[in-house]
């Protein structure tokens, strides 16, 4: 027979959590309700004088033709970075998985980007890019390719998504090498037994197994992408040229920051976060069910 | 550690401790700054210097970040309650500043306060009336400032064979084709911060309004109305030059100012301010002449504006601390200090003395690049137009303008539709302000 142990106490249970939902608490809800809040207020940036709005700072972004620009950049922006970034970590990952030599340093300098800030990344990319002083836009002119991303829209968008993916292929590989090292060797040796070759054994094998760790990065990345990408914005283009690269996040920091508009920023905030809880449920609701545990 | 060394430890801190903390105490000036590089090195020595020079203040002074970065921890401390005493605000932030009464404290008053020695006269007018009222209170110290002027590749110029440094729109467009005909594929020439270049010194050069109400600075419901013939024109032919690359756009700020000093673009419009980096590291012949004009524009040249940032005090201070700001102010102000700063920084002198002193010194004569932006800044009386600006919101409006520019220089846009966008985005970005700051 089998011995439960049983704690009959009400509090303890409520102790032992009270640290966990005290920073949820703190970082996550206070801050978004503050936000929430504040969307309702117009106020001047110090603080002087706040005044109860009701919806006009949602009415006035609604209005603004920029910012259904700035969610259409934010679809193209957000599904390159996605994308990309979780197929070139799970091509990275695969390989770094074999038996190479000198695979642990490989391993280890691939993690390295993780542990730049998003705005050094921004800025290296656009010194790297940049069309005069760049040391790889400088070639590529000399081959007669008219690079120019202070006004080309499209050169803009390449170099923001290389620099966010770039950032963020470190993390995701992580996830996957380690989710690679998880799948039983014995399950690919069957398959190669029975005679899949690499690629198929890859499809039916190894891509349901990491399906999980697929998932999970794909939330993350979303996040990302979503909430964390101002800062390469910032340093690469500004969200130029023309507004080609403001994605709605960007929007919020610029209206927020350079602006002044604490009201009209948190609005913005407010909406980023309702889209973010819906992705996030739909994946949850849709995509995970085709997830192999 | 041992007992004895615990004690020599003790011993040791106990001396110097003493001996740092003078007898009475030292009342403690915040100032909070956006200097990097050379300029770091001149905000550190001006405290240094003041604090040798008495011993009942200490300025202590903090880089911040970049200028917007500066201006944001000046306005989240002041919400948390811990603003510094002085904060430096670049001048697109000054009506912002202003229109935040409570969180600031006015110069002119903090002069009188302190009963410190102060007379707004013996200040350049082109340059305090930036931050002044329109009664000529003055509300900011000006700290460095500068004006917008053209930076001239002398050895290419000839080599292109333009004969005369060019002083009008169409004698650049000429010399940039020729230029260009000479090997300078990328750029004939180009200029550094869009908007202040194109739209706020263009204007005010040409004696034509950006916004009503002089510019904005006679109060917050001032009107754009920068989309004239005069600014479509000048749009219309950046846009055909850009086409070929006899223009070439060198983006919003001054990260692109390198191109001159590289070489690649031998005609460039950027702040006099940039002198110290020329020097160091252009391999050609230089100078700095005015900007360009339209001959036809009547009344052109005007006046230029300055660019540059000013010291705000910052509110809710005791007296004392006050009377610390102002006689830092005091010192700033001294004749020979401004004569010393402008000769070697570059930066504009800020009182008409220093001005004069450093013309009777003869130090034009072997400097005349420093010289050009003073001559633009003091070409002419300023009018209701040229005596500076006054916009809220003009941080994030910079960027809105410069949005609008590139779409016409990318061909997205008419110069005439990019230039009736800015100044309708920007008038709506005037009326938020306008409701926030009462």
């Amino acid at each position: 027979m089998e011995k439960s142990v049983v704690f009959n106490g009400k509090l303890l249970p409520y102790v032992l959590l009270a640290p966990q939902l005290a920073i949820t608490l703190i970082f996550f809800y206070w801050p978004a309700s503050q936000a929430i809040w504040q969307s309702f207020l117009r106020e001047d940036a110090f603080g002087l004088n706040s005044e109860f709005v009701g919806l006009e700072n949602y009415q006035a972004l609604f209005a603004q033709p920029e910012y259904y620009t700035a969610i259409g950049t934010t679809v193209v922006f957000s599904s390159l970075v996605t994308v990309l970034s979780l197929g070139v970590a799970l091509l990275f990952a695969t390989q770094a998985d074999k038996n190479l030599k000198g695979a642990s340093a490989y391993k280890t300098l691939m993690i390295w980007p993780y542990a730049v800030a998003p705005a050094i990344a921004g800025v290296l990319w656009f010194f790297i890019f940049h069309p005069t002083l760049g040391t790889l836009a400088r070639p590529l002119r000399v081959m007669g390719f008219d690079w120019n991303p202070m006004l080309n829209g499209t050169h803009a968008m390449v170099l923001v998504v290389m620099a966010a993916v770039w950032k963020q292929v470190a993390y995701n590989f992580l996830f996957f090498l380690a989710g690679l090292q998880a799948i039983p060797k014995s399950v690919i040796e069957a398959g190669a037994i029975d005679g899949a070759g690499p690629l198929r054994r890859f499809w039916t094998i190894i891509f349901p197994l990491l399906s999980p760790t697929t998932f999970f990065l794909l939330v993350v990345n979303i996040v990302y992408v979503f909430f964390e990408t101002f800062g390469i914005i910032d340093a690469v283009t500004s969200g130029g040229p023309a507004g080609t690269t403001t994605t709605m996040v960007y929007k919020v920091f610029a209206d927020g920051r350079l602006g002044g508009d604490l009201g009209g920023s948190a609005a913005q905030s407010v909406v980023l976060m309702v889209i973010v809880i819906a992705l996030t449920a739909i994946q949850f609701r849709y995509v995970e069910r085709k997830v192999q545990y | 550690m041992s007992l004895r060394q615990f004690a020599a430890a003790a011993v040791v801190t106990a001396t110097f401790g003493f001996a740092v903390s003078p007898a009475h105490a030292v009342t403690e000036i915040q100032w909070w700054h956006a200097m990097t590089g050379g300029n770091n090195d001149i905000v550190n020595r001006l405290a240094e210097e003041f604090n040798a020079s008495q011993s009942d203040y200490k300025v202590v002074p903090t880089f911040k970040g970049a200028y917007p970065d500066t201006l944001n921890a000046g306005i989240a401390a002041f919400r948390a309650g811990t603003a510094p005493h002085i904060l430096q605000v670049f001048e697109v932030g000054t009506a912002t500043m202003m229109s935040a009464k409570g969180a600031i404290k006015p110069v002119y008053e903090l002069m009188k306060d302190a009963g410190e020695p102060f007379d707004p006269k013996a200040y350049l007018p082109a340059i305090t009336g930036y931050y002044s009222t329109s009664k000529g209170d003055m509300l900011s110290f000006p700290f460095n400032s500068s004006s917008m002027v053209m930076w001239i590749n002398k050895d290419e110029l000839k080599k292109a064979g333009v004969a005369e440094i060019p002083k009008t729109w169409p004698e650049v467009f000429d010399a940039a084709k020729k230029l260009k005909a000479a090997g300078h594929d990328t750029c004939g020439f180009s200029n550094a911060w869009a908007s202040w270049a194109n739209i706020e010194q263009f204007s005010a050069w040409h004696n034509v309004p950006i916004g009503t109400k002089a510019n904005g600075l006679d109060g917050f419901d001032t009107v754009l109305e920068f989309n004239t013939p005069l600014h479509v024109k000048h749009l219309q032919n950046l846009v055909e030059l850009q086409k070929d690359k006899t223009y070439d756009y060198s983006g919003r700020g001054s990260a692109s100012e390198s191109r001159f000093g590289s070489g690649e673009c031998a005609i460039f419009l950027t702040s006099s301010g940039y002198y110290a980096t020329a020097k160091s590291t252009a391999k050609f012949d230089f100078t700095s002449a005015p900007m360009p004009y339209y001959p036809d524009a009547p009344g052109a040249p005007q006046n230029s504006i300055i660019g540059g940032a000013s010291l705000w005090v910052m509110g809710g201070k005791s007296a004392d601390e006050y009377k610390g700001v102002a006689k830092f102010f005091t010192f700033l102000s001294d004749t020979n200090r401004q004569a010393k700063l402008h000769q070697e920084s570059g930066y504009l002198p800020i009182t008409k003395a220093a001005y004069e002193k450093t013309k009777a010194d003869g130090f034009y004569e072997k400097n005349p690049t420093l010289q050009t932006p003073l001559k633009e800044l003091t070409n002419k009386e300023p009018t209701e137009n040229s005596r500076g600006l006054r916009f809220g919101n003009m941080v994030q409006m910079r960027d809105v303008w410069a949005e609008e520019i590139e779409a016409a220089l990318a061909g997205k846009k008419t110069a005439k539709d990019a230039l009736d966008s800015a100044v309708a985005r920007g008038n709506a970005m005037l009326r938020t302000f306008e409701k926030t700051a009462k």
